[in-house]
């Protein structure tokens, strides 16, 4: 099953394009096994999530959160290393925000932000450290660890919203509400200033930007550093990388910082950004979403962009199908189980017909 | 704690111990085979919402566990198309597998029986029945003898003494047998098993579907065993704590069992008391629920003996021309 060469264009356009394809062809049919239109269904969720500025503010509310869980997979993937933990560090970023915010008394929200990301960024690496460190010293599969990591990550914040910061009294597992100058200014704020009206009601904020400066840094540092330059040779092949002075341990455990970061990070929207407190389900899955984003972004952090785009659609969209149709919110989460299987592990399928494409006209 | 609560966590511990146990074992032999598999969790899934479902519409719980072990099987076998015919990445399918299962099981549910994705509880032959073992009753009241074999050996459902039984016979299947030795010869070098004229994608697949198979007596005990019907998600975890115990078991049938009864007894525990005190010292609920994985991270990390994967392990098999 030799796939053919496909030239590098199509490679990074045409497969993951013809994979999201397949994935919500197989969607539609679900829909219409359960007796409700394919086409109604498409058309509810454009319009839920494009059709008016305050189905535009969630869609990239979610595209914030899946930008930097993106980012750490792909971060991660570039170097060959398969981070599952994402949720787990987002938990644990969410931590950080949450300490920094209810700790210390901020004068006003840019300094807050700031102290807020290095808090989120310094969990979310801390809790890839570990698995990073027992994958580049001790040999343990860094798949199975990060997993385990996930489910010690939610005891461990159960533990601590439970005992340590909840609210005296108060039966609900979750920390006090952060004061007010902490609130982080919302986009239709942002975009008041120049005079676009935009609405109130969707919780996008200026993280926004932050994790579109993230797509920028990360690019930056992966084709224009020298770090860039190892973790990537690293990924292409290993043996290579240590006999070019690479040293293989040094790399997975930057790497999982990097990435752990990147997806504790998540937490500055989600935490900071929407609830204003720290609750048990902040991440809701957006770790696992970032897997799908990165492998349907090529790794690449304008596809992974695009790719969150997408999936804050999706998100977005499946809201307004289970509020309008009797289609259930999971839905979704077939959507992207599917998109996860073809993008990652049918790779070779979906390539072969594009493959034969190019080997008829380069053939003749 | 006295007798009573005691005969009460360990019998409750067989029965938590039983889909790890279906489970565990489900990847262990998968894995032998060199097919590595985080998708035990997704195959568990289905097979509850399947074995649920079909028994509540049937009636008859035995047509559920069939249609519970064909759905999990229909799960393998996409795993193994991606896995082993188009040498796709083991790890990214067996997480989509997860997802898949997830999903669907909820959006079928709900456009079946419209319930908020749980299908109705079950009762009467819909439910695993309880079997008392022979001579429980006149045992009963003799010291000893009686809370064990009456009140913790007795009176569970079939499928918990079918799990019990898969490990000696695991353990004969891969360690004595013609299959078994092939089997594990693939997980470790798939070439030799290639050149002695034996087919690597047969046996995987054979691995995968068994895998299948177990996974789906697992997701059927849980839903009309253990409970009575299928929630969303009912899974909770329990594919990856089984995972946990074949690493913990360093992948051999009867220190599986072992692993299984232990995260079992763990959650008995977690269910019995809320905060329990050992030597004097607190322990959080949370702890417990944690220690499988946590335990799990320190085997894996070769501090405590070293637990080393078949060889083969993950990647696909490609011949050589």
């Amino acid at each position: 099953m030799s796939a053919g060469r496909i030239p590098n264009w199509a490679d990074v356009t045409l497969v993951p394009l013809f994979s999201v394809a397949l994935a919500f062809a197989l969607s539609a049919v679900l829909i219409w096994a359960i007796g409700e239109s394919p086409w109604d269904a498409v058309k509810l969720m454009v319009q839920g999530a494009f059709g008016s500025s305050y189905g535009w503010g969630y869609t990239l509310f979610y595209a914030t959160n899946f930008i930097f869980t993106g980012l750490a997979v792909a971060v991660a993937f570039q170097a060959r290393l398969f981070n599952i933990g994402g949720e787990g560090q987002a938990l644990l970023g969410g931590l950080g925000v949450a300490l920094v915010c209810l700790y210390i008394p901020w004068p006003h929200w840019s300094l807050a932000l700031i102290a807020a990301s290095l808090g989120a960024a310094l969990f979310g690496a801390a809790w890839a450290i570990i698995p990073g460190y027992l994958q580049a010293r001790r040999g343990s599969h860094i798949v199975i660890t990060t997993i385990m990591f996930n489910f010690i990550a939610a005891s461990l914040l159960g533990y601590i919203l439970v005992n340590v910061l909840r609210v005296r009294g108060s039966q609900d597992p979750a920390s006090p509400r952060f004061p007010a100058e902490v609130a982080l200014p919302k986009l239709h704020e942002m975009l008041a200033l120049v005079g676009i009206p935009f609405s109130r009601v969707p919780p996008v904020n200026i993280s926004l930007l932050l994790a579109i400066f993230m797509c920028f840094a990360v690019w930056f540092m992966l084709w224009r550093t020298r770090l860039g330059y190892q973790i990537r040779a690293f990924g292409e092949s290993e043996p290579a990388a240590e006999y070019a002075g690479i040293s293989p341990a040094r790399i997975t455990i930057y790497v999982m910082l990097i990435s752990g970061a990147l997806a504790g990070l998540m937490a500055v929207n989600s935490v900071m950004g929407e609830q204003q407190r720290l609750v048990l389900n902040a991440v809701e899955g957006a770790g696992f979403i970032g897997i799908a984003v990165a492998l349907m972004g090529r790794n690449h952090p304008f596809g992974v962009f695009l790719a969150a785009i997408l999936f804050g659609f999706l998100y977005q969209g499946g809201a307004e199908l289970a509020l309008w149709m009797s289609i259930p919110r999971e839905l979704i989460v077939v959507i992207q189980a599917l998109v996860i299987l073809f993008t990652g592990a049918l790779d070779n399928m979906v390539r072969m017909p594009i493959a034969r494409l190019f080997a008829l006209r380069g053939g003749r | 704690m006295d007798i009573a609560t005691l005969v009460q966590v360990l019998d409750s511990t067989l029965r938590l111990a039983t889909p790890l146990l279906f489970a565990c074992l489900a990847g262990l032999i998968s894995e032998r085979a060199g097919v590595f598999d985080i998708g035990l969790e997704g195959k568990m899934l289905v097979a509850a919402f399947m074995a649920a479902a079909i028994a509540f519409v049937s009636g008859n719980v035995w047509i559920g566990v069939a249609a519970a072990v064909a759905a999990s099987v229909a799960m393998a076998l996409l795993h193994g198309v991606a896995s082993i015919t188009f040498r796709g990445n083991q790890l990214i399918s067996g997480v989509a597998i997860n997802f898949l299962a997830a999903g669907i099981t909820v959006v079928i549910a709900q456009n079946w029986f419209r319930q908020g994705g749980r299908t109705p509880s079950l009762s009467g032959d819909a439910r695993m029945r309880r079997i008392d073992l022979p001579f429980a009753e006149s045992v009963r009241d003799v010291p000893f003898l009686g809370p064990v074999y009456h009140g913790i050996l007795s009176g569970h459902a079939l499928l918990v003494y079918v799990a019990f039984l898969c490990v000696p016979l695991t353990w004969f299947v891969l360690f004595r047998t013609r299959f078994g030795l092939r089997l594990r010869a693939v997980g470790e070098n798939p070439a030799a098993v290639d050149t002695a004229g034996v087919s690597v994608v047969r046996l995987r697949y054979g691995a995968v579907a068994i895998c299948g198979v177990l996974c789906g007596l697992a997701g059927a005990y849980l839903a009309t065993g253990l409970s009575a019907g299928f929630v969303k998600d009912m899974t909770a975890g329990r594919g990856f704590i089984a995972l946990a115990a074949m690493i913990f078991a360093k992948w051999r049938p009867w220190h599986a069992m072992g692993a299984v009864l232990l995260f079992g007894l763990l959650e008995a525990v977690a269910n019995r008391f809320q905060n329990m005190e050992i030597l004097g010292l607190a322990v959080p609920v949370q702890a417990m629920q944690a220690l499988p994985y946590i335990l799990t991270v320190v085997i894996l990390a070769g501090f405590v003996g070293k637990a080393i994967p078949p060889r083969a392990g993950g990647s696909p098999y490609v011949k050589e021309h």
